[in-house]
């Protein structure tokens, strides 16, 4: 940080400096914060009022509107973890960093959000809250990858060190995790008759598509603004961090 | 293996380098020159910083900014450095020998095989013993003795005389000078005298 | 090269004069596996039906308790930073640290199951395909807790976290495993599952000290 800090910076070294990071997208979290409220709000008024019953579920089909998204979301979260981590390996980019340990919580709760709608979804429709069938196990098993993914980053003192590691348990998950649904899926096949649970769904009407489409994209708005604000969080952690540890060595810079 | 030649023009350079330990600056803007056939000694309070910046110069530790550079080095020849910590290595259950004969294998170029190396350091009596029994002073010399099973131009020595007594502190300059002299360099943290000539000396101080 | 096979020497002797490490794992092996009768009852029909899930699940645990000396020891006496200054790169020390593991800490496991097998009466052809079954399987579960040990060895309290950092990972190992044993899920299949561990495995052991290797020189100071 010694030469140059502030004239004519890339937008992308603008995005690797911290400090700069926030204040450029500081002005982003209010209008993203609206728009997320503004699409629940259509989604919810879609969701509840403005959709039909299912012939068969009866109203348990309104669990998918945040089912299906939550869903959704616990893959794209990981996503947006294992990319976070090339940036941080290969790049070395501090916001990387930021983001990848930001997001492994957000990912928990979400994956946690669509296995309870899934189970509450599940009793009615199949009788059981628990059903070991291939998407909710490997639904699981994504879920302990997050937790330990959120424990690891916990056991280490130094948050830079823990990156590095964190990000090499992140891309090994990123590998493993289509071999996981394979095998979950090969095993579920092998141990229950088919019929419990059809993969292709039931075809849906367009009614039933708009209010899921509307919460897809409220839920995905959720997830960044929540990123991004803990983002914000994060770094001025550990710049509190920081200068406690300068104040304890009594420096006054 | 190949014999690991060392040429007159090897100098171990630093810019402008900051040294720490996570986001903690502890010895900063160092710009640093030894050129081969001579050694720098570190001194400094504890807490300065020499620990770290001889894990900094072997590449353990991330420099926070600036460069280590070793010039007229083939990097074909393999790693430059040997470091030699707080830490023996020593593993109890092991022969000094079966250590000695591992540390070759792994760090390959041999220079003196292991049963010389262990006569130099005065443990050819333990040589069949445990590992595990030997002193805190036979360990340390066991520790040195892995430096001259493979040859490595550059010696990043933290503590070397600790536990070491008189006839140890004694060899200990010996080899160094010896390395030196071979056209070797060396940067040794120590708060003892070391009686080896061409040492100059760097100052860390307290704090930045 | 030379390098890759001393410190696999050297793993092998310091475990094989380590006194009874190997033999209380095996023990630990062996009581997991008896402990389950007294949980689900003496009855032999459900015993046979369940024994290779409960074999590989008493492997799985005993080859989890083996973790923390993969790399700990070295860490604390100094060994893991000089092998990051080595002419052998850190990959094939932990290469051969994979092969000592499975060694130390699998093939005793694999010698015992005749016990387990004859505790939970299985039968001959059921004993066989377990046999092969921890024969592929195993290497794999070693891999990943190499990488586990790896990811681990620099925290405070790693002995905890690295089993679950390991466990979802090798959730497919557990399943093609028991898998290839039981005939459940028609002819064929458990060749299918046979061949689906082996690829498995192969992967594993490839791939796995690489990262670890990664993460340990990433993680370490």
């Amino acid at each position: 940080m010694s030469i140059d800090t502030t004239p004519k910076m890339s937008w992308w070294n603008r995005l690797a400096h911290p400090g700069q990071f926030v204040i450029l997208t500081k002005p982003l979290i209010l209008p993203l914060t609206a728009l997320t409220a503004l699409l629940f709000a259509a989604g919810l008024w879609f969701a509840f009022f403005n959709s039909p019953a299912d012939y068969q579920m009866g109203d348990t089909v309104r669990i998918m509107y945040v089912h299906v998204p939550t869903a959704w979301l616990s893959q794209f979260v990981y996503a947006t973890m294992a990319v976070s981590a090339i940036g941080s390996l290969v790049w070395r980019h501090p916001m990387a960093d930021v983001s990848m340990k930001t997001a492994a919580p957000l990912g928990a709760a979400f994956t946690a959000m669509a296995l309870f709608t899934g189970s509450l979804w599940g009793r009615p429709t199949w009788g059981t809250f628990w059903e070991w069938d291939g998407r909710m196990t490997s639904t699981l098993v994504l879920l302990f990858i997050y937790l330990g993914i959120v424990a690891l980053w916990r056991a280490f003192d130094d948050q830079l060190r823990a990156a590095r590691v964190v990000a090499v348990f992140t891309l090994v998950g990123a590998v493993n995790i289509p071999i996981i649904k394979f095998s979950v899926d090969w095993w579920s096949t092998l141990h229950q008759p088919a019929s419990v649970f059809r993969p292709d769904g039931p075809t849906m009407p367009g009614s039933i598509l708009t209010p899921l489409f509307v919460m897809f994209f409220a839920f995905t708005f959720l997830f960044i603004t929540l990123q991004l604000t803990a983002m914000h969080t994060e770094v001025r952690r550990r710049r509190i961090a920081t200068l406690e540890r300068r104040a304890a060595r009594g420096e006054t810079r | 293996m190949t014999q690991r030649q060392v040429q007159p023009s090897l100098c171990l350079k630093t810019f402008a380098l900051s040294v720490g330990r996570g986001e903690t600056i502890l010895a900063q803007d160092l710009s640093l020159s030894v050129p081969a056939g001579t050694g720098l000694l570190l001194r400094g309070p504890n807490g300065a910083g020499k620990s770290t910046l001889l894990f900094t110069l072997a590449g353990l530790l991330p420099a926070l900014s600036g460069t280590v550079t070793l010039e007229g080095y083939d990097e074909d020849f393999g790693p430059a450095f040997h470091h030699c910590g707080h830490k023996n290595a020593i593993r109890p259950r092991l022969t000094v020998i079966e250590s000695l004969q591992f540390w070759q294998a792994i760090n390959g170029s041999a220079a003196l095989t292991p049963v010389e190396a262990l006569e130099r350091v005065g443990l050819g009596r333990q040589a069949k013993s445990d590992a595990g029994y030997l002193s805190a002073g036979q360990q340390r010399r066991l520790a040195l003795a892995r430096l001259l099973v493979s040859a490595r131009p550059v010696w990043l020595l933290d503590e070397p005389t600790s536990a070491l007594d008189a006839d140890g502190q004694k060899l200990l300059a010996g080899l160094i000078t010896e390395h030196l002299a071979s056209g070797g360099l060396a940067v040794i943290a120590s708060h003892d005298a070391i009686a080896v000539e061409n040492l100059a000396v760097l100052d860390l101080g307290g704090r930045v | 090269m030379s390098g890759f096979v001393s410190v696999l020497r050297r793993e092998l002797s310091l475990s094989l004069r380590g006194g009874g490490e190997m033999l209380t794992l095996v023990l630990f092996f062996v009581i997991v596996g008896a402990i389950v009768p007294f949980a689900v009852g003496p009855d032999k029909v459900l015993l046979a039906g369940i024994a290779p899930g409960i074999v590989w699940i008493a492997a799985f645990l005993a080859m989890l308790m083996g973790l923390e000396k993969l790399f700990g020891p070295d860490r604390a006496d100094g060994t893991l930073g000089l092998y990051r200054l080595a002419d052998t790169p850190l990959s094939a020390v932990v290469a051969a640290k994979v092969i000592a593991h499975w060694l130390t800490a699998a093939l005793p496991l694999i010698l015992a199951s005749p016990i387990l097998a004859l505790l939970l009466s299985m039968d001959l052809p059921t004993f066989w395909r377990t046999l092969v079954s921890l024969l592929i399987g195993t290497p794999a579960l070693a891999g990943f807790g190499a990488l586990g040990a790896a990811l681990t060895v620099a925290t405070r309290h790693g002995g905890l976290i690295a089993p679950i950092l390991i466990a979802p990972l090798s959730m497919p190992v557990l399943i093609f495993g028991v898998g290839a044993i039981s005939a459940s899920g028609g002819p064929g299949q458990t060749g299918v599952a046979t061949l689906l561990l082996a690829a498995l495995s192969l992967m594993v052991v490839a791939l796995t000290p690489f990262a670890a290797a990664l993460a340990i020189d990433w993680g370490e100071d």
